[in-house]
């Protein structure tokens, strides 16, 4: 266990970096099928089903990463799992009942019937909201530092909003590349009307964050470290630009570059992400609690740590495998 | 009501719900794969029909099982931070070996299993079946380790009252992980066979006379006549486990007060923990001893010995083991006699033919197994009560310190939300099996048998 030196050092730092890659695969998969259902009102009734069909076989284990972040937070940092989430307790709540009824109405507009269907194509986009709204009222609380204050809360308010128009982004960039025709264009559309969330949201929260915390102030804007960084705000411009001048462009001819703005927009997310991951570092509690004073025995961490260089590759490959089997546009989803 | 009360209304009321659904999706799982290995195996399209039909209700479990999973997950920091805090070294590698090895697994593979029968080769398709029912498997055996873990906690030490583990192998293997892990995939197999019997007999009473129908309700029938009396068995080892690691559960489940030999069997009692008595009772004599110690004179522990000098108490309350674990063996009788009749039936009449009452039983029975598996859960889990993990931290000691308003207002909530989905749920299997009956189409493909596919996607560049 001392091959990296200390294992109470290296240890923590690599099941946060796991927990953190966790989270960020979270936003990306899930933000763009959380997307999709936010999108479920402005599609036309016979578009519905093929908004369904294109998240389909991806959503489980597109929530499975939610499963393994909060597992991870909550094996490797029990104490932080504890603070974090009785502070969080009624947007978790919000949450978790969104997702409920989104993943059961995914189930039940397709078996219940008929005219029950409208009903629970309700309950899939409220489903979807809630679980937005939670998820980005929950980050906003989380740069503000989990205290329940007036202006913090209505911090957290604007992220809801900023999360939820970002994550309906994303998805209507992913409805750009698994669709065609009309549906395409109309995605089109809808990613342009979404792009000011995102870039709010990233905005807002670059902006707010240093001004939370002299800390990350510091370490934001000193020198040379702010040389450093230099590149992860221009390249947020430039990625911004790219997407801006690339929709106004969509649809090219055959179908050309149909998957770049989803790839745009990951990076983007991967880039804000980043930011955010160097404002925090080393605390996983803002300014309350460090990865190093609430990790778990080292012990414990290894027997896990074990048995993740071995899964988490397979999870991979089996994953990866699973989105090149349903590659191409979205079709009609069949049990047979 | 305080806070840990309603807590612990809460946590039961969304594990209640969750198990539900891993409960169908355990053996379901496995089921299906056996439907698909007989389609593969003799052509008959009957069992692709039976496959068709309950993969659906498979998608349907599933997608209820993974949405009130992810509730539990966050419970244990909302509601019991001091859990995690207490043995998380013990309990995060189990469920982390839980997320990894089996959630991952079952979730990716599901997709392929419903969507892809088409899109992929039929021996893929098989393989996927596969996983995602060995994937279920392996998360109820990690899950039912940590379970084991807290009623029978070993291969541990306590350092400044945080829990560390010495011995993995103890403490995967602790004394009573066998026997529920078997007690539970027993059950799961129980709930699944009861269903399918079940439903299928309900189709049979709308009028359906599939082949797929008769070949289900057969299936059905005969493996829970041979689920049953293995169950029977194993609960009874499971009592005998239980009695040597928590033997006042056993004085609860058994309405024993007093340690004393030649104790009755209780079939009917009102237990009452304020006069530390029962009432209205009727039992058989010297049964408790025979059925725990295998003799007339066999010494039962009695409750008295598990309250302090001080008058705290040490057992659970009595009346809620005591009652769930009648209910959960009437439940099981009730299998055991209806199941036995069944396959009589069977020879008797064949599956086409089978009278109205005895479908009409099965179709009642159809959620029997939910019935039974609730009522077990609640007599082993309550009855470790006032422990979380016994011996080693109680459950007031874990609770969160969240106001009981809010742990009241969300419980609503949950609630709500719970019962509506269960009645939507059981509302569209009655409604898949009506639309099956009357003949609409589950599937229009020719499925080949293995080999080729008719949309080989699995070809790049077509």
């Amino acid at each position: 266990m001392d091959f990296f030196g200390d294992p109470a050092v290296w240890l923590p730092w690599t099941f946060a970096s796991l927990m953190g890659l966790s989270i960020l695969i979270y936003v990306v998969l899930d933000g763009f099928d959380l997307g999709v259902g936010l999108l479920m009102p402005l599609a036309e009734d016979d578009e519905k089903d093929r908004l369904v069909a294109s998240i389909g076989p991806f959503w489980d284990a597109n929530e499975t990463w939610l499963v393994l972040a909060i597992g991870l937070l909550l094996v490797a940092f029990p104490p932080a799992h504890g603070l974090i989430l009785t502070a969080l307790y009624l947007p978790v709540f919000i949450m978790l009942v969104g997702l409920i009824l989104r993943g059961v109405s995914f189930e039940m507009r397709a078996k219940a019937p008929i005219a029950q269907k409208p009903l629970w194509n309700g309950a899939f986009f409220a489903g979807s909201l809630m679980a937005s709204l939670s998820q980005g009222f929950m980050l906003g609380m989380y740069v503000m530092g989990l205290t329940w204050t007036l202006p913090h809360v209505g911090f957290a308010l604007l992220t809801a909003v900023f999360l939820t128009v970002g994550y309906s982004f994303i998805g209507a960039v992913w409805l750009i590349w698994k669709t065609d025709g009309a549906l395409q264009l109309h995605s089109v559309r809808w990613a342009k009307g979404g792009m000011w969330g995102l870039i709010l949201g990233i905005g807002s929260i670059s902006l707010a964050t240093p001004f939370v915390s002299t800390r990350i102030f510091d370490k934001w804007f000193s020198f040379p470290e702010i040389l450093y960084l230099s590149p992860l705000p221009i390249l947020s411009g430039v990625l911004v630009v790219f997407l801006w001048i690339q929709l106004r462009r969509m649809p090219f001819e055959n179908d050309r570059y149909s998957w770049t703005p989803f790839a745009a927009a990951t990076a983007l997310f991967t880039l804000a992400y980043t930011g955010m991951a160097y404002s925090f570092y080393p605390y996983v509690v803002p300014d309350k609690l460090t990865i190093y004073e609430s990790a778990s025995a080292p012990e414990s961490l290894f027997i896990i740590l074990l048995g993740t260089l071995f899964v988490l590759p397979a999870i991979i490959g089996y994953t990866v495998l699973s989105y090149y089997i349903f590659r191409g546009k979205a079709m009609e989803l069949r049990y047979d | 009501m305080d806070t840990l009360l309603l807590s612990r209304i809460q946590f039961g009321a969304n594990i209640s719900f969750h198990i539900l659904f891993p409960t169908i999706t355990i053996a379901l799982g496995w089921m299906l794969l056996f439907f698909k290995l007989r389609f593969s195996a003799t052509g008959d399209r009957k069992w692709m029909d039976a496959y068709m039909f309950w993969v659906k209700v498979f998608a349907l479990s599933f997608a209820m099982g993974v949405v009130s999973g992810i509730t539990m997950s966050f419970q244990f920091g909302t509601n019991w931070p001091g859990f995690m805090e207490t043995v998380g070294n013990v309990a995060g590698p189990l469920l982390a070996y839980e997320i990894m090895t089996a959630f991952f697994l079952e979730a990716v593979f599901l997709g392929i299993m419903l969507f892809g029968a088409s899109k992929v080769k039929s021996w893929v398709h098989t393989l996927a079946t596969f996983l995602v029912a060995f994937g279920t498997t392996m998360s109820t055996f990690w899950i039912i380790v940590l379970n084991s873990w807290m009623h029978t906690p070993q291969g541990y030490e306590l350092i400044d009252g945080v829990v560390h583990a010495t011995n993995w192998f103890e403490i995967v293997f602790n004394p009573s992980m066998p026997y529920r892990f078997v007690h539970m995939m027993l059950a799961s197999g129980l709930t699944v066979a009861f269903l399918i019997a079940g439903i299928s007999a309900l189709r049979m009473l709308w009028g359906d006379k599939g082949e797929d129908v008769k070949s289900a309700l057969r299936v059905g029938i005969i493996a829970a006549a041979g689920l049953i009396p293995l169950q029977i068995l194993a609960g009874d080892m499971h009592g005998l486990n239980t009695l040597e690691y928590q033997p006042a559960k056993v004085a609860a489940m058994e309405g024993n007060w007093e340690t004393r030999s030649n104790v009755p069997l209780v079939l009917f009692a009102i237990p009452d923990q304020e006069n530390r008595t029962n009432h209205f009772e009727i039992s058989i004599p010297n049964g408790a001893s025979y059925i725990l110690k295998h003799k007339a004179d066999g010494v039962v522990p009695g409750l008295n010995d598990f309250v302090e000098e001080d008058g705290t108490i040490m057992h659970p309350r009595v009346s809620a083991v005591f009652f769930s674990f009648r209910i959960m063996i009437g439940t099981g009788v009730a299998m055991l006699l209806l199941s036995w009749a069944g396959v009589v039936m069977l020879r008797k009449y064949g599956a086409g033919n089978m009278p109205k009452l005895p479908l009409i039983a099965f179709s009642a029975m159809s959620f029997s197994g939910w019935i039974a598996t609730l009522a077990g859960w609640y007599t082993t889990e309550i009855g470790r009560q006032p422990w979380l993990v016994q011996g080693v931290l109680s459950t007031k000691d874990a609770v969160s310190d969240v106001p009981a308003g809010m742990v009241l207002s969300t419980l609503i909530g949950y609630l709500v939300i719970y019962a509506s989905l269960i009645i939507a749920y059981m509302g569209v299997i009655t409604y898949l099996a009506r639309r099956a009956t009357r003949g609409e189409p589950l599937t229009s493909r020719q499925y080949p048998r293995g080999g080729t596919t008719d949309v080989p996607v699995l070809q790049p560049g077509k």
